[in-house]
């Protein structure tokens, strides 16, 4: 063999994705900064909604606007990002319980190790531009001293 | 609470790239470097009762598993195997639609290899037609496969599809 062939390349699937409309009414009140889950036959809150009802299969429609702060209820912490990460530096997957929901969503957690820890609170840093995604928020941060409930 | 929520969202756009480093094996760098050179070149263990000639070959005769040592050089006529007229434009491709992507087995070769037909009637393309290569000026050829523009229609009569896959080098004199 005198030679090595090797080349570089991408594939990309650029899907387009629909909505519906239960994720499509979040992603729209996300766009206004304002978070949005749907009510269970039980009463609880799902955040992000779902479309049905966990344990009836009914179709849900009741919407319930949540806090954009809340509480880590777990987490893991990402020391080494990879490139599809949110960020470049070290940060948190977390899940995190919006106050009025009953069920935590995953979100990226934005703090120093140290801070890190179940059942820390949290507060949504939204993007400056917002356009219908979860990147609207950015990530969570931990809520400012003082400013907790 | 949406009163100002301005247009309500429907769809969302979910792209995925994946981002690989292709490195070719030593059989498949014997191809592309004749292929730099203006000639497709098959492969096939000569040891090996079926005989396949292979393009673009793997390093592998499918039929035994043992390398293929032996090239085989092929022509510039081949015939359509199979193919498919795509009319969905594809991002960054610069290919217009309506165009016929086609599985063609050249004359000497045993299995097809994908490429596009053009200079011809995409409504008239069938299986079993008799095609030829047209290669770019030789001094954009590179390492790839688009050195071969596209394939046209030959004059020729058809090939039977119990024979596709099994027209000699010689080429295919119209006999079944």
């Amino acid at each position: 063999m005198s030679e090595r062939l090797s080349q570089q390349f991408e594939l990309g699937y650029t899907y387009t994705r629909s909505t519906g409309p239960i994720v499509g009414r979040f992603l729209t009140e996300l766009r206004q900064r304002r978070i949005v889950g749907t009510r269970g036959d039980d009463g609880r809150v799902y955040v992000p909604p779902m479309e049905f009802d966990p344990v009836t299969a009914s179709a849900l429609d009741e919407f319930v606007e949540v806090a954009d702060c809340g509480e880590v209820v777990s987490w893991c912490w990402v020391s080494e990002p990879r490139d599809s990460h949110p960020f470049d530096t070290p940060f948190a997957w977390a899940l995190v319980k919006l106050d009025g929901a009953d069920v935590p969503m995953v979100h990226a957690v934005c703090a120093g190790r140290d801070e890190m820890r179940t059942g820390m609170r949290v507060q949504a840093c939204w993007a400056e531009e917002t356009r219908g995604y979860i990147t609207d928020i950015v990530c969570f941060e931990p809520e400012a001293q003082g400013k907790g409930p | 609470m949406s009163e100002d929520a301005g247009e309500h969202i429907t769809a969302i756009e979910t792209p995925v790239y994946l981002k690989y480093n292709f490195t070719a094996g030593q059989a498949t760098t014997r191809f592309l470097q004749q292929v730099r050179q203006g000639k497709l070149v098959g492969q096939r263990r000569p040891e090996c009762d079926c005989g396949n000639v292979y393009v673009p070959a793997r390093g592998s005769c499918a039929a035994c598993g043992l390398p293929t040592t032996e090239e085989v050089e092929l022509g510039d006529k081949a015939t359509v195997q199979s193919f498919t007229i795509v009319w969905i434009p594809i991002p960054n491709n610069p290919i217009q639609p309506p165009y016929i992507v086609a599985n063609l087995v050249p004359d000497g070769a045993n299995i097809s290899f994908i490429h596009l037909m053009s200079e011809c009637d995409n409504d008239s393309v069938h299986i079993g037609q008799r095609v030829e290569a047209v290669w770019k000026p030789e001094e954009e050829w590179d390492y790839a496969m688009d050195n071969i523009r596209y394939f046209r229609p030959l004059d020729e009569p058809d090939v039977p599809i119990e024979m596709i896959g099994k027209v000699p080098l010689a080429g295919w004199e119209g006999e079944a």
